[in-house]
């Protein structure tokens, strides 16, 4: 393996052309990435990020383009080639197989053998020794569907490094994880710097970025529109190169709550048994308000909106929606109530991929739709439509299966799906995770016309800047229970991480 | 007004979208259709003429009955990416209770025929709702719910009769059934079998139940994502009973079906019949992941399968030679249908 002169690039891309049917998703990208340096990559979603990676992954191949390492034009016709190039991909859904452990995972293709046989000892002291030399700990045993996400991600990490990986592509690593976790991570990108490796680092969390990035390159409509260093790009600069246009504020202005407004949801005594259980909690959340459920992950707020939503059963406690007592026993029990539950993992619990935009923005509505024993399909396309125009939903049209829609545009058909129904309360639980600025402002402008039509809303959020902005209270959860009540007025980024950490004056981290 | 008029662009977005998919499906159909065209000619030359004679047209009609009325049961099940290998078993076991039920009624002929296929699809359906408990209370796997069924059902089938078939003491009432023809008379037309006339109907009741209900689109919803349409409000145990019910009814059917046919119910009746059916199901393209599949490929299935016996029938190839025949072309069709999907998500 050559060595890279000082700062001649690692790798670069000219002139990448990707065309997909109807869309031009690459039109003559340039990109390059030095031996060391931790080169940005921010883009709205659909802007061209994923492909242009997937490319160089060789997941996918380039309709046109020349691609370089260490200054020699190579073809990147496969992931085995790219592997070998010294390419490590690290995607947002991790690529780990659940049941094996730890080192089996990160030795899983390239494990050591002994004749026929593997070499579970060479495999089990290769991998300490590249962990060991980062200084990281990790349950070497245990299996990954028991890791924590922070822990999987050094176990990918790791699995880059048996791989000689000299270039690491990072997809959103930081979506689910702690600040401290956060932070960690960071320390550990700057030690592999510090050995030559480079990264290409792609992330809607503009903030974080002067901390971890050298360079930035901003994607738009398919095309890089600037390369500069991180401390020449101001935020706003940022913002403005990825949606073309200025953008007013992060959040808009919340409309006050009135003084006489009713208490639209009420909780008393909540408790269940989800992933982490609920114990005793009560609050009340009145017409035009936002409550915020701020806290860590794993903290419980998920499993307070699920127990109100149905989701999963409450075992003990009393809920009230429009002043009314509701049994809830399942989701159709929170529905009927007036509860909409607009979930964390759009893929896995919002949408049925393989259906279309209208079949999915009909789905939890679909009595309406039945006109005897059939449903009326062209009234389902004409409320689909409504929402689409509404929305703002980027699809060609209502038959367009929602697998094929970006990020952003699955969320807002998620949130059609229960604008076509009359719910008075909306539980939103991380409204805008990996999606981008633009769709975001969207977003918090839909939450905003919700709340002057009367609507009562619960947000969960990890993102303290948005937690803050966009609620008129903010309750932080620790272990199941609320800990700390703050109205908009008198709440900081301080006083919401020492009530979510338990630690009195802690200081505020990661935060904008 | 601007609203009007991203509705409009919406609208006409819309019918586009419908339009080309239903172009590429007529461009599909209609090439498919013309392969099919040829190869019954060519294959009519091997045969002596022998093929296209309309007997023979009928005769193949009738043997595809079965297999489709227990595949279009089979698709609704595999839709939730579930399996139900306990069909071929609950037709022998319907069979059975049946021509018990019948020998011991006196009722005259519509009645015994009506309280028969009565208690038949009580039993089918209910073989069908104990299938679906342990897969939508406890999560077990329906591969092997249905397949202690299978033993189950079969083990009871033959326990009935001791061991033998039980001839129906008076066939009338299910001969129209099981070799009547309907529409018959009219310019030396021999009418049509009264069992495809049941398929016909079974086939398109189901395929309007989902392609047009909100049952159908529930089926659908939970085969592509359960947990999305649970939290939808949809009650997904209620869906994924029902496909199991629908099923084992349909294997009743069959098992009447089939014991009009001989006039005896016969223990073994069915053997093998799951993995017919699963095979009709699979080559009409549903998919084994759930969340898509139509009525509609299941017939054609079932008749590809059906006419690939009759014309090896008729070329008197030999039935060792036809299973492996058999084998290979459900495993080119389903390769095809993968290199197809491939292209298609490449463009």
């Amino acid at each position: 393996m050559t060595v890279a002169a000082p700062d001649a690039p690692l790798l670069v891309m000219r002139g990448i052309v990707k065309t997909f049917p109807g869309v031009r998703a690459l039109d003559g990208v340039s990109f390059d990435v030095r031996a060391g340096e931790v080169h940005a990559l921010v883009g709205e979603n659909g802007a061209g990020k994923s492909t242009l990676m997937k490319i160089l992954a060789g997941a996918q191949p380039a309709d046109a383009g020349a691609i370089e390492v260490d200054g020699k034009p190579v073809t990147i016709d496969g992931p085995r080639t790219a592997e070998r190039l010294g390419i490590g991909m690290i995607y947002q859904e991790f690529n780990l197989v659940p049941d094996l452990g730890v080192i089996e995972n990160v030795v899983l293709g390239v494990e050591p053998r002994d004749g026929l046989f593997l070499d579970k000892r060479a495999a089990g002291s290769e991998v300490a020794k590249v962990l060991g030399e980062l200084g990281i700990a990790l349950p070497l045993d245990r299996p990954a569907r028991r890791l924590s996400v922070a822990e999987q991600q050094l176990t990918e990490i790791a699995k880059c490094l048996v791989r000689h990986a000299r270039l690491i592509v990072m997809d959103e690593p930081t979506a689910a994880l702690t600040d401290r976790e956060i932070d960690a991570l960071f320390a550990l990108i700057g030690k592999l710097k510090g050995q030559g490796v480079a990264f290409v680092y792609i992330s809607h969390r503009l903030e974080e970025l002067p901390r971890v990035a050298d360079r930035v390159t901003v994607l738009r409509d398919g095309k890089a529109i600037e390369t500069r260093p991180i401390a020449q790009m101001p935020q706003e600069d940022l913002i403005r190169l990825m949606v073309g246009r200025p953008l007013e504020s992060h959040f808009p202005d919340l409309p006050p709550v009135a003084a006489d407004a009713p208490v639209e949801l009420g909780v008393r005594g909540l408790s269940a048994d989800g992933f982490v259980p609920v114990h005793d909690l009560s609050f009340d959340v009145r017409r035009g308000e936002v409550v915020g459920l701020a806290g860590l992950v794993g903290a419980g707020r998920t499993e307070i909106v699920r127990a109100i939503a149905g989701a999963d059963i409450p075992t003990a406690g009393e809920i009230d929606v429009g002043g009314a007592r509701v049994v809830i026993r399942s989701p159709h029990d929170a529905i009927r109530a007036g509860i909409a539950f607009i979930t964390e993992d759009r893929k896995a619990q919002g949408l049925v991929l393989g259906m279309t935009v209208r079949e999915n923005t009909t789905l939890a509505h679909l009595d309406r739709f039945e006109r005897g024993a059939f449903i009326d399909k062209p009234a389902e396309i004409v409320a689909t439509n409504e929402e689409i125009a509404e929305l703002h939903i980027r699809t060609p049209s209502s038959e367009q299966t929602v697998r094929n829609l970006s990020g952003g545009n699955q969320q807002k058909v998620v949130l059609g799906k229960w604008l076509i129904g009359d719910a008075r309360v909306f539980l939103f639980d991380e409204p805008t995770r990996g999606i981008d600025v633009g769709a975001k402002a969207e977003i918090y402008t839909l939450m905003v016309e919700l709340l002057r039509n009367g609507a009562a809303i619960v947000m969960v959020s990890s993102e303290l800047p948005e937690a803050l902005g966009m609620s008129h209270r903010v309750l932080v959860v620790r272990d199941g229970r609320i800990q700390a009540e703050f109205a908009r007025a008198d709440v900081t980024p301080d006083k919401v991480i020492a009530a979510a950490t338990g630690v009195a004056g802690a200081a505020p981290q990661g935060c904008a | 007004m601007a609203s009007d008029d991203v509705q409009a662009v919406m609208d006409a977005r819309a019918d586009a979208a419908v339009a080309r998919r239903r172009r590429a499906a007529t461009v599909r159909n209609v090439s498919l259709a013309v392969g099919f065209v040829v190869l019954v000619l060519v294959v009519n030359v091997f045969a002596h003429g022998n093929f296209l004679e309309p007997a023979n047209f009928s005769h193949v009609l009738r043997q595809i009955v079965v297999n489709t009325i227990l595949g279009v049961g089979q698709t609704f099940v595999i839709i939730t990416a579930g399996i139900d290998l306990s069909v071929g078993s609950v037709v022998g076991l319907c069979g059975m209770v049946m021509a018990m039920v019948a020998n011991t009624l006196h009722l005259g002929g519509p009645g015994t025929f009506l309280v028969t296929l009565v208690v038949g699809l009580a039993i089918g359906c209910g073989a069908g709702w104990i299938n679906a408990q342990p897969v939508v209370r406890l999560g077990l796997p329906p591969f092997i719910t249905t397949l202690a069924m299978m033993q189950v059902a079969r083990g009871l089938a033959f326990i009935l009769g001791h061991g033998q078939s039980i001839p129906l003491t008076d066939s009338g009432p299910f001969d129209w059934l099981g070799s009547g023809y309907i529409f018959g008379g009219i310019a030396g037309f021999p009418g049509i079998p009264w069992s495809v006339l049941v398929m016909a109907v079974v086939a398109i009741v189901f395929a309007i139940v989902l392609g047009r209900t909100a049952y159908g689109r529930y089926v659908l919803a939970v085969g592509g994502n359960e947990e999305a349409a649970r939290l939808a409000g949809i009650d997904t145990r209620r869906v994924k009973t029902l496909v199991y019910v629908i099923s084992g009814g349909c294997a009743a059917l069959g098992g009447l079906l089939l014991m009009a046919q001989f006039s005896a119910g016969t223990p073994q009746a069915g053997t093998g019949a799951e993995l017919q059916c699963i095979a009709a199901v699979v080559v009409g393209g549903t998919s084994l992941m759930g969340g898509r599949g139509t009525i509609v490929g299941t017939f054609f299935g079932a008749l590809l399968i059906g006419v690939l016996n009759n014309v090896m029938n008729l070329l008197v190839i030999e039935s060792y030679t036809q299973q492996i025949v058999l084998g290979v072309v459900i495993l080119l069709a389903l390769v095809l249908d993968a290199l197809r999907k491939r292209y298609l998500a490449a463009r």
